[in-house]
This record gives C-alpha cells, structure tokens and sequence, in this order.
C-alpha cells in the first residue's frame, strides 16, 4: 500500500508551502512591512522622549507583531481551498493533523521569522539595551509560532465564509492575549531586572500545549468546513 | 468491493436521495446520471467521506469506509470540479507534489511521460497559470496515470476538455477497467468505453 511517512509529509509539504511563497513574495513583504511600520509609526507619533519609548517598546513591538500575524492567517488555508488542493489534503492516506502541522510550520517560517529577525532593528528606534533586545527575540521565537498555530484554528473554522478575515482577528486575537501579557513581560522583567525565566518558561509552555492541541483541532475544524 | 446500502444524503435540511443501494466490483463502470441538483456531487464528495450520510453505510473491501479511514484513502483517487493544480507552479511540479502526497514514489521521468500522454508535450515546466482551461484539466487528470488506486471517482472529468482529449479518457478508462479498476464518475456528455457496460445510476 501506498503510504507516505510522517516525516516525508511533513517535509514535503513545508518545501511546497515555501516554493509556494517564494512565488508570491509580495504577500510575504505585506506582512513584514506592515510590522516595520505600525512600530515606527509610534516614536514619531509619540515623540522623541526616550524613557517613554524604552518603556512602552516591548508592548509596542508585540501588539504590532500580533497584527501583522493576523494579516496573513487567512493566507494560510484559503488559496488551497478555492482551488481544490485542500480536499485532495483530506484524501491524503495519513494523519491530517501532521499535514496541517505541516502547514503552520510552513506558514511560521513565512509570516512570523521575519517578524522575528527584524524585530531588534526596530528595537533601536525605541533605545532598547543590547540585553532587552536578546531577551525579545527569544520572547518572539518563542511566541510568534503560537500566534500562527491559534490563528490556525481561526483561519480553518472561518474558511469559505463571507468577509472572514475580520471574523478571524476577533476570534482569534482574545486567545492571543496570555501570549501578549508574557511576551511583553518577559522584555519589561530584564529592563526593571527581575528574572525573565518564568515568562519564557510560560511562553515554552504555551508553545508546547498549543504544538500538541492546534494541530488536531485545527484537522477538525477543516473536515467541518469542507462539508 | 464498494458497497453502497440505504444510503441517504442532504444539503441543509434538503433531502437529496435516500434509500441508495448499489456495489460495485473490479472492473466495472459506474455512471451517475441526474439533473442539476440531484445529488451527484453530494453522492461522490460523500464517498470520499468529505459530507456525512445522513443515513446508510459505504463498504470497502466489507469495511465502513470511515473505521478504514486512511487504508481506504490509499485505494481511491478523486477528482472533483476544481482541478487542485496551484497557478504559481508548473504541471511538472504539481504533478510531483500531488502525487507525493498520495504516497506515490514517482520520478520525473515518468510525469513527463504522463503529461506527454495528455498531449502536453513542451507544456511541462511552464507555470500552470499561462494554460489554457481545457489544458489545466489535462495536468489534473495526469495524476490518474500516476497513481495506482483502484477505485476512480471522477466528477465530472470531461469538462473543459475538447475532443482529442475525450477520446483519451475514454482509453485511460478503459485502461484501467481491464486492470482490475473501478471507475465512478457523473457527466453530461457521452462517454464510450470500448468493451465495457456502463451501469447506470440514476438520481432523481
């Protein structure tokens, strides 16, 4: 019998995911220039008093890192399934969920690294120490996989509907606040000098039920929207 | 192998068909005939267990088709009104993909091979988007010749096709029946398969 190993599926529909991107790399930058303005649009609408923005840095970056994520999500499944493609996804003799898996670390790589390595850039506008920035990447990498894989769940449960990608942002953005709240703590603890630890071990466990639980929520959800 | 009982199907609160009975086995032709309307599409997708029955069951090999799961998937290949071909790519690149997919260990000489069958020779690395409609149908139904499932659904695989490429489908058809295959599909248009009975399904 045909059967494909979860490693193979994994691998092969990430390489088709980000060829797939590669060919339609204006969506990409939407995203990316997207974060690049709404966090410069702050100093220069707030002013240039550093203590206020190295203050409000770390929710600035993240609120504007959440937006931007939401921009993409509807990317995430809805070209595949006006098309087609997603149905043969359903008939593909192995677990769903590893497929969908698949595609959010697929999306992830897309829409959320970049936001990631361009967040200390931003970081500078904002006066941010060399320690803040370090310590809001590894918030970011830690917290931006879970942005995709809640969106994840939106995007497949709004899928097909009229004007869902507002219904997706409000569905999803009230999930997003714990990550909000320790990512933003996480760099707010290293600036006043208390210990960052507990908000990333938050963050990683976060990540860890989200890794465990989305994935198969989100082959649910997709099996509902294909009826 | 396949084996349909009481099955009984609706959109919305609509009831589509019911008290549906009928098997099929190795090679044998199935076509589903019915107005607009009538469930044709709904009879496929629920085969392929994308729509739940309202009532009945679906058989494979004596299994319901939804305990199978997987073990069943690997044994059919469906094709429905949307091609499943991504623009952005070409009819080489989702060939390999979609075959990859179905866990088909397939070379690139062999889609070349299948493509050229289809009568897209020098069509291959092009990206899919500069084809025409009829020629995009043909890179989707490329992929019945790389895989090897016994079980064909086919919804409504001649559209957009002219007629060089009906004639074609008919051979791949019949190709396939006498390897033991089987073959469900709904279409408007008359198909003949050299050698072979078409049983007839009618919806109402």
């Amino acid at each position: 019998m045909n059967k494909l190993s979860l490693i193979g599926l994994l691998s092969l529909v990430i390489r088709r995911d980000l060829v797939l991107a590669m060919r339609r790399r204006a969506d990409v930058l939407t995203t990316l220039v997207f974060f690049v303005m709404v966090v410069s649009l702050f100093p220069l609408g707030v002013g240039p008093e550093m203590d206020m923005l190295r203050k409000m840095a770390p929710g600035v970056v993240w609120v504007a890192a959440l937006l931007a994520s939401m921009l993409s999500l509807g990317r995430m499944f809805s070209a595949d399934y006006l098309d087609g493609t997603l149905e043969q996804m359903m008939l593909v003799p192995q677990s769903l969920s590893v497929l969908v898996l698949a595609k959010i670390l697929a999306h992830w790589m897309v829409s959320g690294l970049p936001l990631v390595i361009m967040a200390p850039v931003l970081g500078l506008q904002f006066d941010m120490s060399a320690q803040a920035l370090w310590v809001l990447i590894a918030a970011l990498l830690l917290g931006t996989p879970i942005l995709s894989m809640i969106g994840a769940v939106g995007a497949a449960l709004t899928l097909g509907l009229r004007g869902g990608g507002a219904l997706v942002s409000l569905l999803v953005l009230p999930l997003c606040i714990p990550v909000l709240v320790f990512g933003a703590g996480a760099v707010e603890a290293v600036v006043s000098g208390t210990s960052v630890s507990s908000h990333l071990s938050l963050l990683g466990a976060l990540l860890v039920m989200a890794l465990a639980f989305t994935p198969w929520v989100t082959a649910l959800a997709l099996r509902i929207s294909m009826e | 192998m396949l084996e349909i009982s009481n099955l009984a199907c609706s959109r919305g609160d609509h009831l589509l068909f019911s008290d549906l009975n009928f098997s099929l086995s190795a090679g044998e032709l199935l076509q589903v005939q019915g107005a607009n309307g009538s469930g044709k599409t709904s009879l496929l997708r629920t085969l392929c267990g994308f729509m739940m029955p309202v009532a009945g069951e679906i058989r494979w090999r004596g299994q319901n088709i939804r305990e199978l799961g997987d073990a069943f998937y690997a044994e059919m290949i469906y094709l429905g009104h949307l091609n499943a071909i991504k623009d952005e790519l070409n009819a080489l690149e989702n060939l390999r993909i979609s075959a990859g997919l179905a866990g088909c260990k397939v070379n690139d000489k062999q889609v070349i091979a299948a493509l050229r069958r289809m009568g897209l020779r020098g069509r291959e690395t092009l990206p899919v988007k500069v084809l025409s409609q009829g020629q995009r149908r043909r890179v989707a139904l490329a992929r019945l010749l790389l895989s090897n499932a016994p079980l064909w659904i086919l919804d409504e695989p001649l559209t957009a096709l002219d007629v060089g490429a009906v004639g074609l489908m008919q051979e791949l058809i019949g190709e396939h029946l006498v390897n033991n295959g089987m073959v469900i599909y709904t279409t408007h248009q008359p198909l003949e398969v050299v050698g072979v009975a078409t049983r007839w399904l009618a919806l109402s």
